[in-house]
């Protein structure tokens, strides 16, 4: 007769009870933190809802957009202290997209320029690039981001004694740059403009059915905004240039004190990281793909362009996702000198309103969404490019 | 004559790389400049060593700041000792000489009261390498957990005094000893089998990735004391070792699970065929290789941790950033943010070098890539 296996030596019994013991742990845990963070939210007068996001914010914001409803259609528009805390909230969340992105595309040119420059023979180039690399990389963002406000955009000249520049103006009141802002006309001419971006992803999208020929791509757009500029009659666009008015300053492209600092300091930062991923792939490159463009006569640059950089971009683009994940969950540091990004006005929120419990969370949500938007996009143009490589 | 020729061929072959040249040394002698002109002339140093005990103990009361100081000596000391029984390598000269150098450097400036305390702290690494090449290591892991629990226990229900630099290095050291076990023990769930396990671990790993750390910090920040009765007045150092305990683990567990996936298949079928159990060839087989082929990450996230602890100065404690901006407010040196900032990197950078130097020894002395 055999005997049965007891249920203590049976390794697939065993896995179902620890699984369930665990499973059981970890809702009593959550179960007892629910109750006690109740109990004790009760005893403080604390109450958890998410009605203050419909209260009036009353707190000024001193740039970015919002988005509301007027004569019955959203629209986008400055913020304005009468509007409700979610509206606050958007253009927190706005500003954290506008200097992530800005921050994405700085800083993945000057991390890649580094990242070359770490393997230049130039002994200069060389040594430069690696000191750059070690001094940023290990010294705390914060530190940095602090500093460039703190400790170089403040002590900037003020507006009446700063330097020009044909037109750039570099003060403590931030840096003002002569820049094409869309004038009257640009309201007919949008249409226009709009239709030809979507002519393109169009063309784009239908690839798979019918492949368009190359230069329809940017002959079809460029020939609906030529219809356009006819149709309107006059520039949509024009060049501006920063006029200093007292204390104010008018036109021109206007970047704070606040987010000139943030940007700087999350570009050079996040470049520390991604010259040394840029430099491991062009170095984890087979010598051969050196030596036979130098046996065919490719110069040095064009070997760069031609064959190097384009197999490193391969090998480059999971983790050179990750600094751009990292780089726009850095932004929330920016509360540290109160650049109005979503982690700024949260803070602001609770100082007004209370709630901090819902407001991180909701604050938590929106980082956690971007990210997984992100992660999407690189994951995405990963498969894109592996696929090219494969099939071909 | 050597020379010219080095030059010609590192810096001028070619119209291309002599631009290049001609505008990078053109760069650094407009910054070195810009930068030397000011740091002789203009900068008033004086603001850094006159609060000196500010930037490093915070509002710590002055009679006791003592304990501080055997408190650093010993994080210093373990940290010797782990270093030297992983490394298996001594304390080079210059630790020797740098320990020295600073006291010489520093004996001038700070109270003759705290020179004794300052060269034993300043020795308390280089003699703990010392020592560590000589004891077994078992009885340096022993040690680790046992400094930890002490060091702990000196600190609940003072920690609210506690400033400066020492609330970094104690949050440092905390942060990193509470994030280990738990993210080895996510890592674990994540390669495991047992499905509820995985799914609860990828659930934990990917929520804390994909926020920033501030937000898990406020989160800790506001919720820990609500979580536990009202009565225990938990310490805001206690709620913000959680939240960078639970953020940093869940980076270490990715990490570990690199290592566990990067282990040879033979090596489970091998323990698999001797009869070990699971958690036995976890045990003895698989971490103790994935670990050590993921040591230098480890470290990097050790880095991370120590950076990262600047981020408390959102949260108004008092750690090295926070007390130096409230020096540079203190009217008797206002206007000097540069000077104290430029300390704070500094003193940043001369931790995380250190800790990466001993990084590169330890892959050496490991043979990882070698073996």
């Amino acid at each position: 007769m055999t005997k049965a296996v007891p249920f203590w030596k049976d390794e697939r019994k065993l896995a179902v009870i620890f699984q369930a013991i665990l499973l059981a742990v970890v809702l009593v845990v959550l179960l007892f933190l629910g109750y006690m963070a109740s109990t004790n939210m009760a005893d403080r007068n604390l109450k958890f809802s998410f009605g203050f996001l419909s209260e009036p914010a009353d707190f000024q914001i001193y740039e970015g957009y919002t988005v509301a409803k007027e004569q019955g259609r959203w629209i986008l528009r400055l913020y304005h202290p009468s509007d409700q805390v979610w509206q606050a909230m958007v253009t927190g969340f706005l500003n954290t997209l506008r200097v992530s992105f800005l921050g994405i595309v700085l800083t993945t040119i000057l991390g890649v320029l580094v990242g070359v420059g770490r393997l230049s023979s130039n002994w200069l180039v060389n040594r430069f690039s690696f000191a750059y690399v070690e001094l940023i990389r290990n010294t705390p963002l914060l530190v940095q981001m602090v500093f460039w406000y703190l400790a170089v955009f403040l002590l900037l000249p003020p507006l009446r004694t700063a330097p020009r520049f044909h037109g750039l103006i570099v003060s403590n009141k931030g840096v003002l740059i002569p820049w094409l802002v869309p004038d009257a006309a640009w309201a007919n001419f949008a249409p226009y403009f709009y239709g030809g971006l979507g002519l393109w992803i169009l063309l784009w999208a239908v690839r798979s059915f019918w492949k368009p020929p190359r230069w329809l791509y940017w002959v079809a757009p460029v020939a609906l905004w030529g219809l356009g500029l006819i149709l309107v009659g006059s520039l949509p666009l024009e060049w501006s240039v920063p006029r200093v008015q007292g204390f104010r300053v008018e036109g021109g492209m206007q970047l704070s004190p606040e987010f000139s600092s943030v940007l700087l300091a999350l570009v050079l930062y996040t470049a520390s990281y991604i010259a040394e991923i840029v430099r491991g792939a062009i170095q984890s490159l087979p010598k051969g793909q050196w030596e036979a463009p130098a046996s065919l006569g490719l110069s040095y640059a064009q070997t760069l362009r031609l064959i190097i950089l384009p197999q490193a971009m391969r090998i480059v683009i999971p983790p050179l996702g990750n600094q751009y994940l990292n780089l726009t969950k850095n932004s929330s540091l920016a509360i540290a000198i109160a650049f109005p990004e979503i982690m700024s006005v949260y803070e602001t929120t609770v100082n007004q309103a209370g709630h901090s419990i819902e407001g991180i969370l909701i604050v938590m949500a929106a980082y956690l969404s971007l990210s997984l938007f992100i992660s999407a996009l690189i994951n995405w143009y990963n498969v894109k490019v592996a696929l090219v490589g494969v099939a071909r | 004559m050597r020379a010219l020729s080095w030059m010609k061929e590192n810096l001028f072959n070619g119209w291309f790389n002599s631009l290049l040249t001609l505008i990078t040394a053109w760069l650094i002698f407009v910054v070195t400049r810009g930068v030397l002109v000011w740091a002789f002339t203009e900068a008033r140093w004086s603001v850094v060593p006159d609060n000196m005990r500010l930037l490093m103990a915070g509002s710590y009361p002055p009679d006791l700041v003592w304990r501080l100081w055997m408190i650093a000596a010993i994080i210093l000391f373990t940290g010797g000792l782990q270093y030297a029984a992983q490394a298996r390598g001594g304390a080079p000269w210059w630790l020797w000489a740098g320990a020295l150098a600073l006291f010489a450097v520093s004996y001038p400036v700070v109270f003759p009261a705290t020179r004794f305390f300052l060269l034993i702290t300043l020795l308390a690494l280089p003699v703990g390498v010392t020592v560590g090449l000589n004891v077994p290591r078992r009885f340096v892991n022993w040690m680790t957990v046992v400094v930890v629990l002490v060091v702990f226990s000196m600190l609940w229900g003072q920690t609210a005094r506690i400033g400066g630099f020492t609330l970094t290095l104690l949050l440092t050291a905390l942060a990193s000893v509470f994030a280990f076990p738990l993210g080895l023990l996510l890592a674990l769930g994540r390669t495991g089998k047992w499905p509820v396990f995985r799914t609860l671990s990828i659930l934990y790993i990917e929520l804390i990735r994909g926020v920033p750390l501030i937000t898990v910090l406020f989160l800790s920040y506001y919720m820990v004391p609500l979580f536990l009765p009202a009565s225990w007045e938990v310490p805001t150092l206690f709620s913000i070792v959680v939240g960078f305990s639970m953020f940093a683990a869940a980076y270490l567990a990715e990490y570990v699970r690199g290592g566990i996936q990067g282990v040879h298949k033979g090596q489970y079928e091998a323990a698999w065929a001797l009869g070990l159990s699971g958690s036995q060839s976890a045990r003895y087989i698989i971490l103790p290789q994935a670990i050590r082929s993921v040591i230098p990450a480890l470290i990097g996230q050790l880095i991370a941790i120590f950076k990262d602890t600047s981020l408390i100065y959102i949260l108004s404690l008092f750690d090295l950033l926070f007390m130096a901006l409230t020096v540079a407010r203190n009217p008797k040196y206002l206007g000097t943010e540069r000077e104290v900032l430029l300390f704070v990197a500094f003193v940043y950078f001369v931790g995380a070098a250190l800790m990466s130097y001993a990084s590169r020894r330890l892959e050496r002395a490991m043979g990882l890539g070698t073996r």
